[in-house]
């Protein structure tokens, strides 16, 4: 998996196209803080993009995962459901959370890499 | 409408109800019934603090106070024996000012008590995790509903039997009122208890859960291991609501029947009657559902030298965390009241506690053999059953008390009336009552 094949949304979830993998930015791990627990709630559903899919749970708070594109939700990393420290550890590659199958991929209104932490300096200030 | 205790402006007012697109205050509390609402003002007169005293205790004489064992009256609340070391205990200023923990983890006392209620539900139910506690048996019950429907967001039908504790189903009506999701009563048979056959008929995907009363509001035990073959056709959550809790002393747990999720209410558990509150409601189920269950959960721990301690667990569910997406809206608990059911159980123990729950039982079937006759229903119950009698006043003036009449809720059954038998109702008792209503 290489990062600049990522693209992310506002909602700091990413996507990576190819693969039809989902998961949070670093920057998402980092201010959820220690992550411990993760539940798919649209498992082998249609869903479109900004759909609920899955909720996580940090020491801190629960929040909710937004489909990144329309597709079917399929499973959870299977690694992350056993260790889901594995998120705080590599957000952007062996943590990632959801598998999908993406239904016509569309980048509009998602950022690559460089984008995102444009974007993330402008909403940390 | 003008309020000497309100410090608005007028201009304050009037923007807020321009904001709120109303014309005047009283707009504000349209949805009241108009025949609830006092029309002239109250006529409020001023009198010296004997005065007050003397005037209160005139209407609080009005009150009959019957005698405990003279006393059968069911129904949702029960008259048992409360023992003294529970208020003795419950007295003591470091649990008296106890209300939910807001700075929990220095109430490391108070959160023991709470672990230690929970370890106790959770026995009793059988099941595997328990929170703090809920108001009472009522908005336990819709608690459980609510848990039910966030394990199926995509169903809509809710089903609650009859056959359970129709004040429950009221308060259940008015949560549900507001939401998009069908709320059908499974119909009760000529026997007293939940139709299998319309479950049968018409289960469907649709269905989310289904609610019962074990013991249900006739006192009598359900066929559950009969209707749970139905549900898991369809996977429905089933629910277990008991008012009567010291029946689990005996029954089956709901747990053990494999029910899901288990609430009730707990009064009879050293709370006392007291005009009905407040009450003790419970809530526990299998771990699998531990992140939809409302309300706070104790876990315990250790801190970093090792020892033992409590903390809060599981918060992110909470308001104070989730706002609007929290599992409820329900931050608080029934501390208190749930301290004494503690101390009730632990003074108790598992022997103490079924022999309680037999001698209840043995002395309601010893009433029930003595008035067979007038029994509206033939099937199990615990210490509770129904009752068909013409003239219950007679009794009122022997010093006799049961209750309450059913047909308020249910018009097919006239002039019927649960009888509940405690430890307090002596043998001798029981025989005059009984006797009484041969007399009738």
């Amino acid at each position: 998996m290489t990062h600049h094949n990522l693209y992310f949304t506002k909602t700091h979830e990413w996507v990576l196209p190819q693969e039809g993998v989902v998961g949070i930015s670093n920057y998402a791990q980092g201010r959820l803080g220690d992550i411990v627990y993760i539940e798919l709630t649209a498992k082998g559903k249609d869903v479109k993009k900004g759909d609920v899919i899955a909720v996580i749970e940090s020491v801190k708070t629960t929040s909710d995962i937004y489909a990144p594109c329309d597709g079917k939700v399929v499973d959870l990393n299977p690694e992350v459901v056993s260790n889901p420290a594995l998120i705080n550890q590599d957000p952007e590659g062996s943590g990632w959370i959801i598998k999908m199958e993406i239904k016509d991929f569309s980048s509009e209104g998602l950022m690559k890499k460089e984008e995102y932490e444009e974007y993330i300096k402008t909403i940390s200030e | 409408m003008k309020n000497p205790f309100v410090c608005l402006s007028e201009k304050d007012i009037s923007d807020i109800l321009s904001f709120l697109n109303l014309k005047k205050i009283e707009d504000l509390f349209s949805h009241i019934p108009e025949n609830l609402k006092i029309s002239e003002n109250i006529d409020l007169k001023t009198y010296s603090e004997q005065q007050t005293f003397e005037i209160i205790e005139n209407i609080s004489n009005k009150n009959i106070l019957p005698e405990p064992s003279k006393t059968f009256i069911g129904g949702g609340a029960y008259n048992h024996y409360v023992p003294a070391v529970i208020d003795h205990l419950v007295e003591r200023s470091e649990f008296l000012t106890s209300y939910t923990p807001y700075q929990p983890e220095v109430s490391q006392g108070t959160l023991q008590a709470i672990f230690e209620f929970q370890t106790l539900i959770c026995q009793l139910t059988g099941m595997e995790t328990s929170n703090a506690s809920l108001y009472d048996g009522a908005t336990a019950l819709v608690e459980a509903v609510f848990m039910a429907t966030r394990i199926y967001p995509e169903r809509k039908e809710i089903w609650v039997a009859e056959t359970l504790n129709p004040e429950y189903r009221d308060v259940l009506k008015t949560y549900l009122q507001n939401f998009d999701y069908k709320l059908k009563t499974v119909p009760k048979t000529k026997e007293g208890i939940f139709d299998l056959k319309w479950m049968e008929k018409n289960i469907s995907k649709d269905v989310l859960c289904f609610a019962f009363g074990y013991p249900n509001y006739f006192g009598i035990i359900e066929p559950v291991k009969e209707a749970l073959k139905i549900l898991e056709k369809e996977k429905v959550i089933s629910i277990s609501s008991t008012s009567e809790v010291l029946s689990l002393g005996i029954l089956k747990s709901p747990g053990e029947l494999g029910v899901e999720i288990c609430c009730g209410e707990a009064q009879s558990l050293g709370i006392p009657l007291t005009f009905g509150g407040p009450y003790l409601g419970f809530l526990s189920t299998k771990e699998t559902h531990l992140r939809k269950m409302p309300g706070r959960i104790v876990g315990e721990t250790e801190d970093k030298e090792g020892k033992r301690g409590y903390v809060l667990t599981i918060s992110t569910r909470e308001q104070h965390i989730r706002r609007e997406k929290a599992t409820s809206n329900i931050c608080t608990n029934q501390s208190l009241c749930a301290l004494r059911a503690c101390i009730f159980m632990s003074l108790l123990g598992k022997d103490g506690f079924r022999e309680l729950a037999l001698i209840n039982a043995k002395r309601s079937y010893g009433l029930y053999n003595l008035i067979k006759k007038y029994a509206v229903f033939d099937k199990p119950f615990f210490n509770e059953f129904l009752i068909k009698v013409k003239d219950p006043k007679k009794l009122n003036k022997k010093g006799f008390y049961f209750g309450p009449p059913v047909e308020n809720y249910f018009p097919d059954l006239k002039n019927s009336y649960l009888v509940a038998v405690t430890e307090l109702n002596k043998k001798e008792s029981i025989e005059e009552f009984a006797a009484s209503l041969e007399e009738l």
